[in-house]
């Protein structure tokens, strides 16, 4: 049901036993969850806590869905999913192995060579290793298929120059996975583009540098190579075909409760200033949004069902994030409209804080991860228009 | 360790068969037949044989013996179809009817009153039956029905009573898609017959908008059809308007809605299946309904201005969205009942609360 031919959503599964589990997570975060700023990682899956992720990862919450002997724990895309979602609630600190546990993992898992899978994969399900991911470039952003990273063979492997941007969590993090140009786009142009593995941190020729965002955080950076050398075994996957792989990638990226809970500290903010007995007007904008987070989850879970049985539901992911992140984005206007406050990042009440900082972060929403428009084409190649 | 629900065989063979028996019944003649508000004949008798109004009755009362979420999905397809029938009010009438152990009169289409919040019946005992007090506007399809039933406060006890229609003073009116909504003056009138039941004017308006919410997230998908097809074939500035990009990302938002509504009613039917106080009955109306006007509009913004137009069928589809979504309580009616929830409980709950709705 839902959707037109193409965009079929299946009912999310029954999952009582997913409760237990997310009274175990609830347990853990009561524990174990910093004290900290509220306003920390707003927008970005909780700030970068690396003592944070080695509990998780000693907890089996990482790399959940994958193979016991890389380290993983074989259980359910629907376990997992509970997991993500009690940590984004409650704005746990996991972005420091968030992109490793989403799609660089799955990625390795995929098409890594046996050496790579043993290698990284049981690391990242510890939490130690950090990822983030080398797809934008300044002139390739929405057009990922113009990137121009150039990695020229050299005897024993790869001399990578050019400009990533926009990539997040690039100095904290220890591996990227990079996509650059190894030979010709060809007619179609989603030829000669190849991923590598890059150790950031020991490799020479890779300078980073900060691009602060419009709130003053430094998330993302600029990442340059020059004559970096790459070893042969870095490439991921098949040589050329950086493209299909890099499509894949992205379902998993799109659908996930990130897509709807960015704004949420905002609203649970907004529901403790507004008091326990709100006006109309402020109990109808409350019951609205709850209504839909209530049918995001929905919609998200049935995603997450459809990937664990293998179908490649592109597409449908596309659409959760469209009405996801629209969501995230109408939460703070809808916030400021219910209390006279201004929004401000100094302020000593909270909800003052964090509406400034989710407004602030709140552009990015449906700029990362595909654009609207970009996903809103997806759609409407499902709906057999394009 | 987790098992994938698949939609029941149940209700998979029944869906099938109720489309085919819609596909057959809602054609074009039929439905401009029944634009002024008759009830189409052929198309009752049709559904009387399948069974579908007293599918919410239990097979000991003598129904069909359905699942409560298998009987309330019928309406996914009446709603695809704009079955122009009392379908949804008819099942509800027998659902209240069983609940106080009594059998439904007869064949013909039912209605149910009260409908609207605010609106209340009183009933008293007079002799060896009952009579009733009180008014209740807007009862879909009260003028022709062949009995309507009425949940009625008998001194702080819940009564199902049924009222023959040409025992009240009524007063015909139509929602803007057409379909009788009438005004019924309850004064005096004597039940046919009554019992008590579990099931107050509250849980009617609850089993009431999750049955909305179904049609409406049918009618979506339906819309979304005909906008898409519509975009397929007109043919401007030398190619098909669905080439534009812009049009495109109309489309992708229509689908968007469209599969929102359809999630939403779906977590509604589960609920009404399960427990009706639940606040997923909220969310199903809440969401429906407020894909239900961004989806007209856009449905109407593709078609251009034959979709405007009585000769073409869209408005079948988009005047009952218009209608439904403010029926058995429009989305601020119900956000202010869940929001209240949400603020009671308190911020640090609201998360235990959304993950409780389902």
């Amino acid at each position: 049901m839902g959707g037109a031919k193409g965009l079929r959503f299946d009912p999310p599964s029954h999952f009582p036993e997913g409760e237990r589990l997310r009274a175990e997570v609830r347990a853990f975060l009561a524990e174990h969850l910093p004290r900290r700023a509220l306003t920390e990682g707003i927008g970005s899956w909780g700030g970068h806590d690396r003592e944070f992720s080695r509990k998780m990862g000693a907890r089996g919450w990482i790399g959940m869905t994958w193979p016991k002997r890389y380290g993983g724990h074989e259980r359910s895309a629907l376990e997992r999913y509970v997991v993500l979602e009690e940590m984004l609630a409650a704005g746990a600190p996991v972005s420091g192995h968030w992109i490793a546990d989403r799609q660089s993992g799955p990625l390795i898992l995929r098409v890594g060579t046996e050496a790579q899978k043993r290698h990284y994969l049981p690391r990242i399900a510890a939490g130690e290793l950090s990822f983030c991911i080398g797809m934008s470039e300044p002139d390739s952003g929405s057009d990922l298929a113009s990137a121009r990273t150039r990695a020229a063979a050299v005897a024993g492997g790869y001399r990578v120059n050019g400009t990533k941007l926009w990539t997040s969590n690039a100095h904290r993090a220890d591996c990227m996975i990079l996509l650059a140009r190894t030979g010709e786009a060809g007619e179609q142009r989603h030829g000669g583009l190849t991923q590598f593995l890059v150790d950031l941190k020991a490799t020479p020729g890779i300078s980073i540098r900060p691009v602060h965002n419009l709130a003053g955080e430094h998330h993302f950076n600029e990442v340059v190579f020059q004559d970096a050398l790459l070893p042969a075994a870095s490439v991921l996957g098949a040589v050329g075909d950086g493209w299909d792989q890099v499509t894949g990638e992205l379902a998993f990226e799109r659908s996930g409760p990130e897509r709807f809970l960015s704004s949420f500290a905002l609203l649970v903010e907004l529901t403790r200033a507004l008091g326990r007995e709100p006006s109309e007007r402020a109990r109808i904008a409350l019951g609205r949004i709850v209504a839909h987070i209530v049918t995001l989850r929905r919609l998200s879970r049935s995603v997450a069902g459809m990937l664990q049985t293998g179908a490649n539901p592109a597409q449908q992911a596309a659409l959760v994030k469209d009405l996801g992140t629209a969501l995230e984005q109408e939460i703070p206007e809808i916030a400021r409209q219910l209390l006279d406050e201004e929004p401000d990042r100094a302020a000593a009440r909270d909800f003052a804080r964090v509406l400034a900082h989710t407004m602030m972060n709140a552009p990015s929403f449906t700029l990362r991860g595909g654009t609207r428009e970009i996903l809103r084409g997806m759609i409407a190649r499902g709906l057999g228009l394009r | 360790m987790f098992r994938i629900t698949v939609m029941s065989e149940t209700r998979k063979l029944l869906g099938e068969a109720a489309e085919r028996l819609f596909e057959k019944h809602c054609g074009a003649r039929a439905m401009r037949a029944a634009d002024g508000g008759e009830i189409p004949q052929a198309l009752w008798r049709a559904l009387a044989e399948a069974g579908y109004p007293a599918a919410l009755v239990p097979e000991s009362a003598g129904g069909p013996g359905l699942e409560t979420g298998d009987a309330l999905s019928l309406l996914l397809g009446a709603g695809r179809h704009a079955l122009p029938a009392p379908l949804a009010e008819t099942m509800l009438a027998g659902w209240l009817l069983s609940a106080a152990g009594l059998a439904l009169p007869g064949a013909g289409p039912l209605a149910v009153a009260p409908v609207r919040e605010g609106e209340a019946l009183a009933a008293s005992r007079a002799g060896a039956g009952w009579r009733l007090q009180g008014r209740a506007t807007r009862v879909p399809w009260a003028s022709q029905a062949e009995a309507i039933v009425v949940a009625a406060d008998c001194e702080g006890r819940n009564l199902v009573a049924l009222v023959r229609p040409g025992d009240c003073r009524i007063e015909r009116g139509a929602n803007v898609a057409g379909e009788s909504r009438d005004d019924v003056d309850f004064e005096g009138v004597r039940c046919v017959n009554a019992g008590f039941a579990a099931h107050d004017a509250a849980a009617l308006r609850s089993m009431g908008a999750v049955m909305r919410s179904a049609q409406i997230a049918g009618a979506m998908q339906r819309v979304l059809e005909l906008s898409v097809q519509y975009a397929g074939e007109r043919v401007q500035f030398g190619r098909p308007i669905g080439r534009f990009q812009a049009v495109q990302q109309s489309l992708a938002v229509l689908a968007g809605q469209a599969a929102a509504a359809a999630a939403a009613a779906e977590a509604g039917i589960e609920a009404a299946a399960r427990d009706l106080a639940s606040p997923t009955v909220a969310v199903a109306k809440i969401r429906a309904g407020e894909a239900a006007g961004i989806g007209a509009a856009i449905a109407h913004q593709v078609h251009g201005a034959i979709g405007f137009t009585q000769e073409h069928r869209l408005h079948y589809w988009t005047r009952r969205l218009w209608s439904w979504r403010d029926e058995f309580g429009n989305e601020a009616r119900w956000a202010a009942r869940l929001g209240g929830r949400i603020a009671a409980a308190g911020a640090d709950r609201l998360w235990q609360g959304i993950t409780a709705a389902g």
